[in-house]
């Protein structure tokens, strides 16, 4: 990302108008939805003995239903006019590419935190009945996890015209098995990210973080800045296909 | 500097080669890019227009290089053939959001002009997902000419629009490239750029076939060997009268009449009517057989 990126105000509705146009932005709302549905299940169940509220709000909220959501938004700020081949009219305009990039990720991250972190922060304050701790860092988490996650699928949907199906492998099989299971793996893990930073504030336990607070910072701004510079790139070279012979 | 000047262009994927060794230059007034579907149109547009790599080959729009080029498009607009606009804006805020994109001083006043000009301004209030692929056309027509570039540039235009509106761009393209603009257009359909441009750069197979002055590749497409299917009262005889005459190179006498093969094609349809009214056979019916538009091409490539 060059240093004359610039968020673009125009961009930036156009993109929230055709977002929100989509019959997609529905699916946007159902994996929190779950989230707070199985939390308020598990609390009336109260399960005896088990720290559930880190289990499922940390492993789960951000190994599942974190990428999933940020998956389908971030997928839907960009690769949707890519797809459909409107994003000719914003690339035949003088509007740095880098800015381009810079806005459509904002985007993609805002609502993620609209639809992941605010439900995370919720979820949490019902888990452990009012404010918590656990609360706050699953909030946090969640916030830094909406940025990365962004970053890397706003980038996938330069890369591919199959950015959900990369996506979806890359969640199901890098972050929940991996990510999970390979300690090695954790360090280039998002949801380690998260989980780091949730666990900073939290000192859950349950969380099962893996990095320390200063490994997940880190990593995460190199994870960021190496996505939105490589999508500037790629995007500089957008063609188109012409005429086969 | 409104000049489009390609030096030795070529464009291949993997082993398929799209656009072979192109050397034009395009100056203000209306060029028509034509050849027949899939003769690599699209490809040489756009590489003019900033939007494919030159595999090998120098190509400039006003003396800079149109590749990874973004500032180009503050004197280039491009009317994509595609027909994928922000159909949930509508034409006024489509056009005024470009207006913006491009950083001009007032707007909502570019967009009213630019509106204006491609005679939308009735339907501009609608949105774009209620228009006709004709009333498309134009909203991307004006969206293109919202910051008045000098080098317009519109692949394939004419697709879905009816006579009428097809006349109102051909009169706002001409008027466009009467005051000095360079305005470049892609067709397959030779009447629609006939009609319009100063001079045209005939694409076969992805090389130039022939370029310059319309008229003189239009004589050329016309002087060309012509096959004619002539049935008359008399098939035989009009043959054997026929294959005397220098225009007529060569005969068949078929179930579905006289094939015809003709040197010169005006020569022929000057002495066909003659001929017959000596022999008082009568014409019943007189046929082109090749004039589809890839053999004409595939004419001009050969000669």
């Amino acid at each position: 990302m060059t240093m004359n990126a610039k968020f673009n105000t125009v961009v930036a509705s156009i993109t929230l108008r055709a977002v929100f146009g989509r019959k997609r932005a529905i699916l946007f709302a159902i994996p929190p939805l779950i989230l707070l549905l199985v939390t308020l299940l598990l609390k009336a169940a109260r399960p005896p003995g088990a720290p559930w509220p880190g289990r499922i709000l940390g492993d789960f909220g951000f190994s599942v239903i974190l990428p999933l959501t940020a998956l389908i938004i971030g997928t839907s700020v960009l690769g949707a006019e890519i797809d459909d081949g409107s994003i000719v009219h914003l690339l035949a305009t003088p509007v740095r590419r880098s800015s381009v990039i810079l806005t459509k990720f904002c985007v993609g991250a805002v609502l993620t935190m609209a639809f992941v972190a605010v439900p995370e922060l919720v979820a949490g304050l019902i888990a452990t009945s009012g404010a918590s701790k656990l609360a706050l860092g699953l909030f946090v988490g969640a916030l830094v996890g909406s940025v990365i996650y962004n970053a890397v699928f706003v980038m996938l949907s330069v890369l591919t015209t199959r950015a959900i199906a990369v996506g979806l492998l890359y969640v199901l099989i890098w972050e929940t098995v991996l990510g999970n299971f390979v300690s090695g793996a954790r360090v280039l893990s998002v949801e380690q990210y998260s989980l780091g930073v949730a666990n900073a504030i939290a000192h859950d336990k349950a969380l099962n973080a893996g990095l320390t607070l200063t490994t997940a910072l880190i990593m995460g701004v190199i994870v960021t800045i190496a996505a939105l510079v490589y999508a500037t790139r790629r995007l500089s070279e957008f063609s188109l296909k012409g005429d086969a012979v | 500097m409104s000049s489009i000047e390609l030096q030795n262009v070529s464009r291949w994927y993997g082993n398929v080669v799209a656009v072979n060794d192109i050397t034009m230059s395009i100056g203000p007034g209306v060029t028509g890019l034509l050849g027949p579907n899939g003769a690599g149109k699209s490809t040489v547009l756009h590489l003019i227009a900033g939007f494919l790599a030159p595999s090998r080959g120098k190509l400039t729009v006003g003396g800079v290089p149109s590749w990874r080029n973004p500032d180009i498009y503050r004197t280039v607009g491009l009317v994509p053939e595609r027909d994928s606009v922000y159909a949930f804006l509508t034409g006024e805020e489509f056009v005024r959001s470009t207006a913006s994109l491009h950083q001009l001083a007032d707007p909502p006043a570019a967009a009213r002009r630019a509106i204006a000009i491609a005679d939308m301004a009735q339907a501009q209030d609608r949105k774009i997902s209620t228009y006709s692929k004709g009333m498309r056309q134009r909203i991307k027509v004006a969206a293109a000419l919202v910051h008045d570039p000098q080098v317009l540039l519109l692949d394939e235009p004419f697709n879905g629009m009816d006579p009428r509106q097809r006349l109102h761009m051909m009169d706002l393209l001409t008027k466009l490239g009467a005051e000095g603009r360079t305005i470049l257009l892609s067709s397959h359909i030779l009447e629609e750029v006939e009609q319009l441009a100063d001079t045209i750069q005939v694409i076969v197979s992805g090389r130039l076939a022939a370029s310059g002055d319309f008229r003189a590749i239009r004589r050329l497409m016309t002087s060309r060997p012509h096959v004619f299917l002539v049935r008359s009262s008399d098939d035989r005889r009009l043959g054997s009268a026929l294959i005397g005459r220098p225009a007529v190179t060569g005969i068949e006498l078929t179930r579905g009449g006289l094939q015809v093969q003709a040197a010169d094609f005006g020569a022929f349809s000057r002495e066909l009517a003659g001929l017959a009214r000596d022999q008082d056979i009568r014409l019943r019916e007189l046929l082109p057989e090749d004039e589809s538009l890839e053999s004409v091409f595939a004419y001009l490539v050969e000669s």
